[in-house]
């Protein structure tokens, strides 16, 4: 082919003039960066002005909280003790165990593991399931205990202990959405890893993508004591 | 090729998970004691340096370009904004006797 003939002159010829050979073409990048790090910390630059955004947009809900919590003390702790600390604490640490292994499957790909990369990838997608099998059995208890705002909501409970729930329904269930994402993301980025796709070169896709997976970890942290913990010396 | 972000060793990782670990069952062991307005303060403290080394070592911020980390740095700086902003709403309303109110 004509193209592939020209390409073979083209690098013949830089060749001849003695250029620097590290921006010698990765199969991986893009015709637009200049080299593979910098298409790298484009990615990453990208995907933190995405978070950044994501920062904003739990910052309203969590804004929200501050609000009615500044209004409503009372309700605020008597709510908090109405959930299951335990289970909270427990999905928090399945939360750090999953960012442990996300950051190892980055890892893996650095140093060029396919099989690091998978074990961690399935680990991370395992704890991730489990983190939301955990809030699965948490909201099902709210149910039955006529604690999920609207009609069915316990009557004998004062009327701002429905916005705490309201709040503690909106924040997690879309902190849970965002798993329900990162799971999402992850098997993609398994099936990736799988077909060896990334390399200590290329690894940009998962490293991304645990960007995205610690910051969802991080909303968890912060959701965690704030909803959980606000009232439990009374309770003990 | 070199990228820009140098390997860091698992046992980094390890302790930076044990760290984490610690902290979260730190956060619950002092939910157990009341210390009135303090309560909120030692929570979010621990919050916030839990997820400071989440960003600072799991998410590689102590590597990346000096432009990623003013974009990292801006979005906590609007986030304190919006707070800032809100609250002098919300909290100041009943400072002056409008009519009406």
């Amino acid at each position: 082919m004509a193209n592939a003939h020209d390409t073979t002159l083209a690098h013949g010829a830089v060749e001849a003039h003695g250029h620097d050979q590290a921006h010698a073409h990765h199969p991986k990048l893009q015709h637009h960066f200049y080299s593979m790090e910098q298409q790298l910390e484009a990615s990453i630059l990208g995907m933190w002005i995405f978070l950044v955004t994501e920062i904003m947009f739990f910052g309203g809900l969590f804004l929200a909280y501050i609000v009615y919590r500044t209004m409503y003390p009372e309700a605020w702790i008597a709510g908090s003790n109405h959930l299951n600390t335990y289970m909270g604490g427990g999905n928090t640490l399945v939360l750090i165990c999953s960012s442990l292994t996300m950051v190892l499957a980055v890892r893996a790909a650095q140093v060029g593991s396919r099989t690091g990369q998978i074990v961690n990838l399935i680990l991370t997608i395992l704890f991730g399931s489990t983190f939301l099998v955990v809030k699965f059995f948490e909201y099902a208890e709210k149910f039955e205990h006529h604690l999920v705002p609207g009609p069915n909501f316990d009557p004998a409970l004062p009327g701002p202990e429905q916005i705490f729930f309201a709040l503690y329904f909106i924040m997690t269930g879309i902190h849970a959405l965002h798993m329900v994402v990162g799971i999402g993301i992850m098997l993609v980025i398994l099936r990736m890893a799988w077909k060896g796709t990334f390399t200590p070169e290329y690894y940009g896709p998962i490293e991304v993508s645990g960007l995205y997976w610690h910051f969802v970890d991080i909303v968890w942290i912060f959701l965690f004591p704030l909803l959980y913990l606000l009232g439990f010396h009374l309770g003990h | 090729m070199s990228t820009s972000h140098p390997v860091t060793s698992p046992l980094t990782y390890v302790a930076v998970f044990l760290s984490l670990a610690v902290l979260t069952i730190l956060t619950v062991v002092v939910a157990y004691y009341d210390f009135g307005f303090m309560n909120v303060v030692v929570a979010l403290g621990i919050a916030v340096i839990k997820a400071s080394l989440v960003v600072w070592f799991f998410m590689g911020v102590r590597y990346n370009t000096p432009l990623t980390r003013v974009v990292v740095v801006a979005g906590l700086f609007w986030l304190l904004i919006m707070f800032g902003l809100g609250m002098s709403d919300y909290l100041t309303r009943g400072w002056l006797g409008v009519p009406g109110r």
